[in-house]
């Protein structure tokens, strides 16, 4: 990979850690766990879901592990509005 | 204010959030026998294909319980004496309540067959029957899986998953016949084959084979065997009853209550898969095997037992399952009929969903992505969708919020329609209506 891919990988992976978010739509959810289970950095995802919450925490890396992870569709990705994306 | 809760699943923990909401002072006490008290019962599925640890199923811990500010008691309440206010724990020792909810659940209906007493017969209610599954998985090769709805596919793919080789006995012709579709019961059953599951149709246990009291193998009506080190069975659910029998609450097929979640006696409530629920709408009262009306509920019935007076509106029931693999989104009404291979009801389940009035149905694909809408005169009455999710969450408020479909209705019902499209299109429009 060449060293600027590299860093256009990083700057996407920048792009969505600032303007993204992960969200919960808690009807969905049966509180097994397996979002917190598979969390890198441990962010118990699920007691956000259980409050309707969205995961706003300043730790979270957006990697979508909980997204992917989840067996019923709770999780997915917002745009988080509090910046706007140049160009969009 | 004294208040106690008799039952450990999410009912009860939902009504010690509610009542905590309301009254800081009040001594909660939840009383269960079940050793591993508040944990996620539709995560044991989870739990057997091995995606999470069993530590991982407790969605609380000591802190959270301690915030909460209630006792929890290990013990089986042997009797309600309700002209005296209190329990009997254990044929022993008493407990008072002013206040107390029933949320002791449903438990899995006995097998009919002979020899079911043998070491290897399993069924799927708690955490110490999925350990106990796990444990006999080790050392066994072969088990047959027998009943419909959701649990009989969760035991069957939480089997293989650990190495086992699984038949599947279906009663009929096809899986859960009176949710699915033919071809979307073919579909799962396809899946099902593809994994390597043997399907067994019109075959119902004769007898079960013992030797030196474990299951050696079962024999069909049709005198056929299968040798097996384990029969595990998802024949439906029942409330558990035991409790109330002849204490002069009412009851149907599980315990009668109003809308505000509350019995006969002012004092007693009911809530989650032992409750059976009056709804207005239908003026009916039904019985529902899910997490989320149990969370409601136990929300409403706290919040009245705490002396704020809240109804219960039952919202069309939904849930979201993994079948073969396939997550798959069931709302509102969406079959008929009665399936040979449930009794009542099962786990995850809801009588509504085989409620079904005169509508007209329209479906769109039948490989992995798949979407069937059950259309009324000027509404949704119900949606199954099956692989790709994306228009699920959009059919669920839809449903539940009566959406006119009147401008699209048409267009819908026309072969090969492209449903898919008109939902997303319709969906964008009357949700800025909605304010969604």
């Amino acid at each position: 990979m060449s060293f600027l891919n590299v860093f256009k990988r990083d700057s996407n992976r920048r792009t969505a850690l600032y303007s993204g978010h992960v969200v919960s739509d808690s009807a969905r959810c049966v509180q097994c766990g397996i979002c917190s289970y598979n969390c890198p950095i441990e962010i118990d995802v699920r007691a956000f879901v259980w409050r309707d919450e969205a995961i706003i925490n300043s730790e979270c890396l957006t990697c979508g592990e909980c997204v992917t992870r989840c067996p019923r569709g709770v999780l997915r990705f917002a745009q988080t509005e509090l910046f706007e994306r140049r160009g969009e | 204010m004294r208040y106690v809760i008799i039952g450990a699943g999410v009912a009860g923990y939902a009504a010690i959030e509610a009542i905590r909401s309301v009254d800081q002072a009040g001594e909660i006490t939840m009383v269960s026998d079940d050793p591993h008290g508040y944990y996620s019962r539709p995560g044991l599925a989870y739990y057997l294909t091995g995606e999470l640890h069993d530590k991982t199923l407790y969605p609380r811990n000591q802190q959270d319980y301690k915030k909460l500010n209630f006792n929890f008691l290990k013990g089986r309440v042997t009797r309600i004496l309700r002209l005296e206010h209190a329990l009997e724990i254990d044929g022993k020792s008493r407990l008072i309540y002013d206040k107390l909810l029933i949320a002791v659940g449903a438990r899995a209906l006995p097998l009919d067959a002979f020899g079911v007493n043998l070491e290897g017969i399993v069924k799927l209610d708690h955490l110490t029957d999925a350990k106990n599954i796990l444990k006999l998985a080790k050392s066994g090769s072969t088990a047959v899986v027998v009943g419909g709805g959701i649990t009989a596919l969760e035991l069957t793919e939480g089997l293989l998953a650990r190495g086992m080789k699984v038949h599947y006995l279906l009663r009929g012709d096809r899986y859960w016949s009176n949710v699915l579709d033919e071809g979307e019961s073919k579909m799962v059953e396809g899946r099902l084959q593809a994994e390597g599951v043997e399907l067994h149709y019109h075959a119902q246990v004769k007898e079960i084979i013992g030797k030196k009291n474990r299951i050696a193998g079962i024999r069909l009506e049709s005198g056929q065997t299968i040798k097996c080190d384990m029969l595990a069975y998802a024949i439906g659910i029942r409330p558990r009853l035991e409790l109330v029998q002849n204490i002069d609450l009412k009851l149907d097929r599980g315990i009668l209550v109003n809308e505000h979640l509350q019995t006969n006696d002012p004092d007693i409530f009911a809530a989650g898969d032992v409750a059976q629920v009056f709804d207005p709408l239908s003026g009916r009262a039904v019985l529902d095997s899910l997490w989320n009306p149990a969370r409601d509920q136990g929300n409403v019935a706290g919040m009245n037992m705490a002396g704020r007076k809240t109804a219960y509106l039952k919202s069309p029931p939904f849930n979201v399952t993994r079948l073969a693999g396939l997550t798959t989104t069931i709302i509102g009404t969406v079959g008929r009929g009665q399936d040979a291979d449930i009794v009542g009801i099962a786990r995850g389940d809801s009588e509504t969903w085989r409620d079904l009035p005169d509508a007209i149905e329209a479906q769109s694909g039948f490989d992995v992505n798949h979407m069937r809408l059950l259309i009324g005169e000027k509404n949704l009455i119900g949606a199954i969708v099956m692989g790709d999710q994306k228009l699920s969450w959009a059919l669920q408020k839809m449903i539940a919020g009566g959406a006119d479909i009147s401008p699209i209705r048409e267009k819908l019902m026309v072969p090969d329609a492209p449903i898919a499209d008109l939902i997303a299109d319709f969906w964008v429009t009357w949700r800025k209506q909605a304010a969604l």
